[in-house]
């Protein structure tokens, strides 16, 4: 066996329009947790789906314990040894957990699936990466954070030598993110190799040994991690020097109260439960609790989504009624739901389509109901224009840009309507440093206008960094409101973690 | 585009187009030619199909030549390009040959004559079409359409019949102006659009089993009215002139003294809708709606999209166009049973899947409608004039959906 399980040598992809991957190189040693970094759009999940076989590259080789191997399917890659942890997981979600992970080589006695085998390997399995989770267990019922820990697992289950792992954290607490980081190191003794990508700079750093960074579809370099800091990843990543991870505040929020909520209780038990707070104007309010907080239950029943037994909600002194998204888009409120693509975007519309959208059902931009040609594009341009959104024409597809740039035509639709209130649920999941910080100077350009901003976020950094006060909730209700500047992660984390 | 070159060579848009043009202007002349020259009795009106392609070829190359900022964008002849200009327009291709083919076959298939009663029997067909759309656009569809336009034919006709025929459905019914039977067929159609709606927006049930559902009642519902004393099922007849008229009519007969057999009044209606329809679909809030509603319908709620009042008007709006085929048709045939309409549906499904309209939601042109239609009326058309039995045909037109589709689906595949 050579120095390497895995040579990925000059890769080109090319989409119409795109060149997503050009001359891209990556090598990967056997028994190394190899970190795979980059912008959004920079080529990394491209890559990764070449590997593994969703993609055909157009030119280049790849190679495994030093043979070369064309992969065309995912079961072949799998058979070749290469799993991977998609980046949004696809649960069949009325079937038991165990049928997710053993679904096309279910265990068999004669022609016929032997469940008890499978439940006895699935508990075995579970055991080895420590999840409490009965196999039969509809995959539906489980949370994303449960559900990426199955995920992983499933990958372990293959007894691949490579493991691919698209974003594994992006749903998992600080704890969880621990208990994944031990289950890769007991991976890795056993000498297989993990290609990590992540955009959260301490997880690399703590976790892989060497680090290969890529910018629009080329590859950067490839370093040991222990010669990398933040810093530098970050100007390597962007192609400059970035000092500042957030934008400096030029702002104090005023006194008066704009938006207050008293004391709503959602019918449902186990939702949030009795919870009040105020927000003043130009202020960044932040929401800060473990996955499972309901801190997203809450803003969306605020929003008109969900229902709200009991309880009150003011704007500007005055009690209103809110009973669907229609409504709250009445009294100034916006929303940017934390799933992007389930309740986001429209993938098969154009960018200048998914823009315009919520202005438009406002009634604005048309006179009676016949939209206005002009008036759109131009206002879908400017608005994207202010968000730095790259896309090819206002008229490509929504499902072709990346990430990024999706959020901010997101971002874009509700800035074009206007809003005094702007609830921004985890606005910069999975999105790269530049685009966070473009995000981060909107909201501050925002604040300086008058409006305020409700920002539920996971990240710690950002929600202390960005957020004037912050508050915190565990299952479902307030465990404290905290000025920011006078607070640390400790302090959140204990509030969040109160009633466990 | 369209060449099968095996090297890539490039030539500049200027010089391609200037190709089209001149190809286009070369046809024309050929088609003077045809008009004057070949004997009339052999190639029939070929040289009006040759003026058209001409026409058609010449504009492609001219708006060519007109859009400046595509100019230094090069014109690229490679096996991938071909291979695109292929799959896009497979469907395009195989119904020209297949014109062709008959053609040569059956030279009488050259006649004016021809193409326009292919076009007048497409146009009830592509009404149903542009209705069943809209609920194609939201990943649904709509079961009911056949049985509407059943409906809708017996409905108007049973109040529309001469006061001297014999087995009057109301026997005693004074002379209606015609437009009141008409606005009550097309509103029990309605009606039944406002069920369809109802059931999908409020109890969120699949489109399927809620047209289903209203499909069967339709029926039932129709086939009792059909069946109340005096008339017991029998076929309505005796259907009054001055209704007739507004599916036989022909407009521009001998026009100027010359033999021209005109044109049915069905293409105008026809044309008319189809162009309120695309305005509808792209330039109205609603249109803009409807195929945010089937992009993705969370996404619809949270942008303030009225999603109960969308799928309603979707609802509506297809029962009301399948209520004016069904009046056409009844016009059209002067007469009705309550098994008008039957099947209608999968014709209008099939004719828009194969126009590019995506079940699975937000896709779907209405050029690419109007090509379905028109290619299924071709072939069925075509197929018939030389003789083919209609049982090959069903075979025939079942291959074509399938392929269609395959073809389609290939599109949005990317590897």
């Amino acid at each position: 066996m050579g120095e390497y399980v895995l040579e990925m040598n000059n890769i080109t992809k090319e989409f119409p329009g795109v060149k997503a991957l050009d001359n891209v190189s990556l090598k990967v040693r056997p028994g190394s947790v190899h970190a795979l970094m980059g912008e959004n759009g920079a080529g990394k999940s491209t890559l990764m789906k070449c590997l593994f076989g969703i993609y055909a590259e157009d030119s280049g080789e790849i190679i495994l314990d030093g043979k070369p191997q064309k992969i065309n399917s995912s079961k072949q890659a799998l058979d070749l040894g290469i799993s991977m942890i998609h980046q949004e997981l696809h649960p069949i979600r009325f079937r038991p957990v165990m049928e997710n992970i053993w679904l096309g080589r279910f265990p068999k006695r004669g022609p016929a699936v032997d469940h008890k085998a499978m439940y006895e390997k699935t508990k075995e399995l579970f055991k080895e990466v420590d999840l409490d989770v009965d196999p039969k267990t509809l995959a539906g019922n489980l949370s994303a954070s449960t559900l990426q820990l199955v995920e992983i697992a499933k990958a372990v289950s293959y007894n691949s030598k490579i493991i691919i792992m698209d974003e594994p954290t992006s749903s998992l607490t600080e704890n969880e993110t621990a208990h994944l980081f031990k289950i890769i190191k007991k991976l890795q003794s056993e000498g297989r190799a993990i290609i990590y990508i992540s955009h959260k700079m301490e997880e690399i750093l703590k976790i892989s040994d060497e680090v290969t960074i890529m910018r629009d579809g080329q590859c950067v370099g490839t370093w040991p991690a222990n010669e990398l800091t933040t810093d530098l990843i970050i100007s390597r990543m962007v192609g400059r020097d970035m000092t500042n991870r957030f934008p400096p505040k030029e702002y104090t929020p005023g006194t008066d109260v704009v938006f207050k909520v008293d004391d709503i209780c959602s019918p449902l038990p186990r939702s949030f439960q009795h919870v009040s707070f105020e927000v003043h104007r130009g202020e960044i309010f932040g929401i800060g609790g473990l996955v499972g907080a309901q801190r997203t239950e809450t803003v969306e029943a605020i929003f008109g989504l969900r229902q709200i037994a009991s309880g009150t909600i003011y704007k500007d002194g005055k009690e209103i009624k809110i009973k669907s998204p229609r409504d709250a888009m009445k009294h100034g409120f916006a929303l940017l739901t934390e799933e992007r693509r389930a309740t986001g975007i429209f993938p098969t519309l154009s960018v200048l389509d998914n823009t315009v959208i919520a202005t438009e059902n406002e009634g604005k931009l048309v006179h009676h109901s016949i939209i206005n040609n002009f008036a759109r594009k131009k206002a879908a341009t400017d608005s994207n224009a202010s968000m730095r959104t790259k896309t090819p024409s206002m008229l490509e597809q929504m499902q072709n840009l990346s990430g990024g740039n999706q959020q901010k035509v997101l971002i874009a639709r509700w800035l074009l309507t206007d809003p005094d209130i702007l609830f921004l649920d985890e606005p910069t999941r999975g999105i790269d440093v530049g685009a966070k910080y473009e995000i981060y100077t909107i909201m501050q350009q925002l604040i300086k206008e008058g409006k305020s901003v409700i920002m539920i976020s996971s990240e710690m950094p950002e929600l202390l960094g960005m957020s004037d006060r912050v508050m915190v909730m565990c299952e479902g209700r307030v465990t404290g409101i905290v000025n920011a500047g006078e607070c640390d992660s400790v302090k959140v984390m204990e509030l969040a973690t109160k009633f466990m | 585009m369209g060449a099968t070159a095996k090297a890539t060579n490039t030539i500049t848009r200027k010089k391609y187009a200037m190709i089209f043009a001149l190809i286009g202007a070369a046809l024309i002349l050929l088609s003077i030619i045809v008009a004057v020259a070949a004997p009339k009795d052999q190639v029939y009106d070929l040289w009006m199909y040759i003026l058209l392609v001409g026409i058609a070829t010449g504009a492609y190359g001219i708006s060519q030549l007109l859009r400046k900022e595509q100019h230094s964008v090069p014109v690229e002849f490679s096996r991938s390009n071909a291979k695109t200009f292929l799959t896009n327009n497979a469907i395009m291709i195989a119904l020209l040959a297949l014109v062709v083919f008959i053609m040569i076959k059956e030279p009488r298939f050259m006649k004016y004559q021809v193409l326009l009663d292919i076009m007048t029997q497409a146009s009830p067909r592509l009404i149903i079409a542009l209705g069943i759309c809209f609920t194609l656009l939201i990943a649904g569809t709509d079961l009911s359409a056949g049985r509407m336009v059943g409906l809708a034919a017996v409905l108007s006709t049973s109040m529309l019949q001469t006061a001297t025929y014999a087995n009057r459905f109301f026997p005693n019914l004074p002379a209606l102006p015609v437009i009141v039977p008409i606005l009550a067929a097309v509103a029990a159609c309605v009606l039944f659009g406002v069920l369809n709606g109802f059931l999908v927006a409020k109890f969120d049930m699949h489109p399927f089993i809620a047209t289903l559902a209203t499909q069967v009642m339709i029926y039932g519902a129709c086939s009792l009215y059909f069946d109340m004393p005096p008339n017991n099922s029998q076929p309505i007849g005796g259907v009054r002139p001055d209704f007739t008229v507004i599916g036989q009519k022909k407009i521009f007969q001998n026009v100027g003294g010359s033999t021209f057999v005109g044109i049915s009044v069905l293409i105008p209606i026809a044309l008319i809708t189809c162009v309120i329809i695309w305005f509808v679909l792209n330039k109205t809030v609603f249109g803009k709606n409807v195929y945010a509603v089937g992009g993705n319908r969370e996404a619809a709620v949270v942008s303030g999209v009225n999603v109960f009042k969308t799928i309603m008007l979707i609802f509506i709006l297809a029962a009301f166009l399948y209520g004016i085929a069904g009046v056409l048709e009844a016009a059209r045939t002067a007469g009705a049973t309550n098994n008008y309409g039957n099947g209608y549906e999968l014709d209008a499904i099939a004719a828009c899947v194969v126009g590019g309209v995506s079940l699975n939601g937000g896709i779907g042109k209405i050029g690419g409608i109007v090509s379905g239609v028109l290619i299924f009326t071709v072939i069925q058309y075509g197929l018939q004039f030389i003789g083919v039995s209609p049982m090959w045909q069903q075979v025939i037109k079942g291959i074509i959906i399938a392929v269609a589709v395959a073809i389609d689906m290939g599109k949005y595949r990317r590897r």
